[in-house]
């Protein structure tokens, strides 16, 4: 694993390195952190800052008690293919008052994964929103609390009233392998979108 | 500012505030460079580089070979805003050159191929 810049895998590099970003979007506390931690080699480049009273009726925490701080700069990861193709992840901050970050983040992203929290999911409703108006490939990815109850993609999908081709899965942001499979449907969702807007 | 900032306590938190290293400004001069745009120092000798502060310094030494902003960043453990207005300092100096990269390569099928390929086999 590398720690700290980018390096260049051992072995001949033919192609200098290129360079990519997926967004990780979603309510406040519903897991980006997670998620990104998850997969990434890097440690994150956040800032972690105690709620405090200044927070209350801001920062909506009902049904988030476990919460004690929050992000409040953004999360970033990275992931380096030995192909020498590098795939960064940005989380976009989940407060409505750090939306002025978003334009940039999402200029020149690959997808977006719009992480939910089923409990909750009026909270992710702006980020798809946001995706949909921009034209971002998108999906929709129902992290997995202990406490949440158990719905199938199907209904959470009818929940979002997303477009019918908007992948919707559920995952664990605690696991690499599940994150992983976010990625690539992410991934796998902008290639298709890409490869029938090309025959049109 | 150092690693081991002092606090005086909780409320003031660290000394240095992270805007004080950049004298107040919150903005770069110039262009502001991407988040995975490339940065690298022109390999300038060190008298170019009076006047600078020590984050400056830090900053430039992070970058004799290309990093991107974003690594850079979480290499300097500073704030984005606060490494962009210093990086816009060293571009003006013409003590560092910026390559962008991001955008134009986002919706190549190439690209997505190639980073699908990549996360399939992780």
């Amino acid at each position: 694993m590398v720690y700290g810049r980018y390096e260049r895998p051992a072995g001949p590099a033919p192609t200098p390195p290129l360079f990519t970003k997926l967004l990780i979007a979603g309510g406040f506390g519903v897991g980006k952190t997670t998620l990104v931690g998850s997969i990434s080699e890097v440690r994150p480049l956040r800032t972690e800052e105690d709620l405090s009273e200044l927070g209350v009726g801001v920062d909506d925490t009902t049904s988030v008690e476990l919460k004690r701080t929050t992000t409040v700069a953004m999360d970033f990861g990275r992931i380096t293919f030995p192909s020498g193709v590098v795939l960064y992840l940005f989380g976009t901050p989940g407060q409505e008052r750090f939306w002025f970050m978003w334009d940039e983040l999402a200029f020149g992203a690959l997808a977006a994964v719009v992480l939910a929290d089923t409990r909750r999911l009026p909270d992710c409703f702006s980020s798809i929103d946001y995706f949909e108006r921009r034209d971002t490939p998108f999906v929709v990815a129902a992290n997995h609390f202990d406490d949440s109850p158990v719905y199938d993609a199907a209904d959470i999908r009818d929940a979002l009233d997303v477009d019918s081709d908007v992948p919707v899965l559920l995952c664990d942001a605690r696991r690499r392998e599940s994150v992983k499979q976010v990625l690539i449907a992410s991934v796998a969702h902008a290639l298709a979108r890409h490869q029938s807007a090309a025959r049109r | 500012m150092t690693g081991d900032e002092q606090w005086l306590d909780r409320e003031a938190g660290p000394v240095v505030r992270p805007y004080a290293v950049t004298r107040g400004r919150t903005r770069p001069h110039g262009v502001t460079v991407g988040l995975i745009d490339l940065v690298v120092s022109a390999g300038r000798r060190s008298a170019d580089a009076r006047g600078l502060g020590p984050e400056h310094r830090r900053l430039l030494g992070l970058c004799c070979s290309p990093i991107t902003l974003a690594d850079l960043a979480s290499e300097a453990d500073l704030p984005l805003g606060v490494v962009r207005v210093l990086v816009g300092d060293l571009q003006e100096r013409r003590l560092i050159t910026v390559a962008a990269s991001s955008g134009e390569s986002s919706q190549n099928e190439k690209v997505l191929r190639s980073v699908l390929d990549g996360l399939r086999t992780l």
